[in-house]
């Protein structure tokens, strides 16, 4: 009998001198399995060390909005707004905190909160400014999606959206750094004034934001807001990556601004201040 | 065998309440559902059998190649172009969600949740633009 408890208690011993052990010794003989996994995310290669940043390859899609023009024709902006309502099926709710906003109006203390000066321009100080969602190339609600609903689109950089598998948890909303990103917190159809029969609406519990058109683009066509606009200039869309696209060569010719850089979320949406 | 006289009354009533909804219908399935089909187009993306087993993977084959492999290949179908998705394809033809999808949905008990978000063909043209 006593043969028998000495031997368990010795094997007992054994067994949790390894199962400490293990952990240390796996970490000895391995190499650092996260930070060389990946050697192409991350801070540094991805944007080149500190300062500069490297342009991906491949087609990316972006815009530039030129609030010089919006402030000259406010109501393109309003039109811009409408048409992008219209197409999308995007309710209205008369409750501001329930608002859907794939693009929108805010001020620019709101929109460039680390430029806020004192001294600023007749427009920055009265002129509403025309957001969306930024289409990052390094996005933080991608990252944030436990169910990968959101993900960036490999064919051209569109952060888009798998309304169908999204759980309505809203953590990207929470990681989100420009507020692009809104939740149906009651059914949104009472609320949409006119159904356009291509596109569905959204259900309750889902979070929405702009999908850069990626229903138009396949046709051909431009975004809605781009397209309201059309011929004035407002906003520019295009391919980031082509140095010979239209939004380069404004690009190459302004100098642009974007929303909080210091998120290091890489935007594709410049403006023109 | 011991407890004769309960297991056996027992066994019966379980298996005549297990079977109750088979003999309750009087050991019959019902009418089988005859959904509407489309005037004037006889053809569809597939066969209709295949259709018939099918149509549920094949939308959701064509949801992941829309949205997340920006494969938005036209389908031909008699001739025609149709984008891929319910409202842009299938209900093109099968105009009448009631009487097309719900009449074999209802009879098999199925509640698909593709309408919490799409718009049958009714729903969009209660709201159509005004102006």
């Amino acid at each position: 009998m006593d043969n028998t408890r000495r031997k368990f208690l010795k094997i007992a011993g054994a067994a949790a001198l390894a199962g400490i052990g293990a952990p240390a010794l796996v970490k000895l003989n391995s190499t650092a399995a996260f930070a060389s996994s990946e050697p192409a995310a991350g801070h540094g290669s991805a944007a080149g060390g500190h300062g500069e940043v490297v342009a991906a390859t491949g087609v990316r899609l972006g815009m530039v909005v030129d609030m010089r023009k919006f402030a000259e024709t406010p109501e393109m902006l309003d039109a811009a707004i409408a048409a992008c309502y219209k197409v999308h099926n995007i309710p209205h709710f008369p409750d501001r905190k329930n608002e859907i906003k794939w693009i929108w109006k805010a001020p620019y203390a709101n929109v460039f909160p680390e430029q806020e000066v004192l001294h600023k321009s007749e427009m920055a100080k009265s002129k509403p400014f025309a957001v969306l969602c930024n289409h990052c190339d390094n996005p933080s609600c991608v990252k944030a999606c436990p169910t990968k609903a959101t993900f960036v689109q490999p064919e051209n950089g569109i952060v888009a959206m798998d309304f169908h598998r999204c759980i309505g948890c809203r953590f990207c909303m929470a990681a989100c750094p420009y507020g692009a990103r809104s939740f149906n917190w009651q059914d949104p159809r009472p609320f949409i004034t006119s159904y356009n029969p291509d596109f569905p609406t959204r259900m309750r519990g889902v979070v929405e934001k702009c999908n850069f058109c990626g229903e138009r683009l396949a046709l051909g066509l431009e975004p809605a807001c781009v397209e309201a606009c059309q011929g004035s200039g407002a906003m520019v869309f295009g391919d980031l990556n082509d140095p010979d696209s239209e939004i380069r060569k404004v690009l190459d010719k302004e100098f642009t601004i974007q929303r909080n850089p210091a998120a290091g979320t890489r935007p594709s949406v410049y403006y023109i201040v | 065998m011991y407890n004769k006289g309960t297991i056996i009354p027992g066994l019966v009533i379980f298996i005549v309440f297990v079977t109750f909804p088979l003999w309750y219908n009087g050991l019959n399935a019902g009418t089988v559902p005859k959904p509407d089909l489309p005037i004037g187009q006889k053809e569809c993306v597939a066969p209709a059998a295949e259709m018939r087993d099918n149509h549920m993977k094949l939308l959701n084959e064509w949801r992941d190649a829309v949205l997340r492999e920006d494969d938005r290949v036209m389908v031909k179908v008699g001739g025609k172009e149709y984008r891929k998705g319910l409202q842009m394809a299938c209900m093109q033809c099968h105009n009448d969600k009631e009487k097309f999808c719900d009449s074999c949905h209802t009879y098999a008990a199925v509640q698909p949740t593709c309408w919490d978000c799409h718009l049958t063909p009714k729903e969009a043209a209660s709201k159509k633009e005004t102006h």
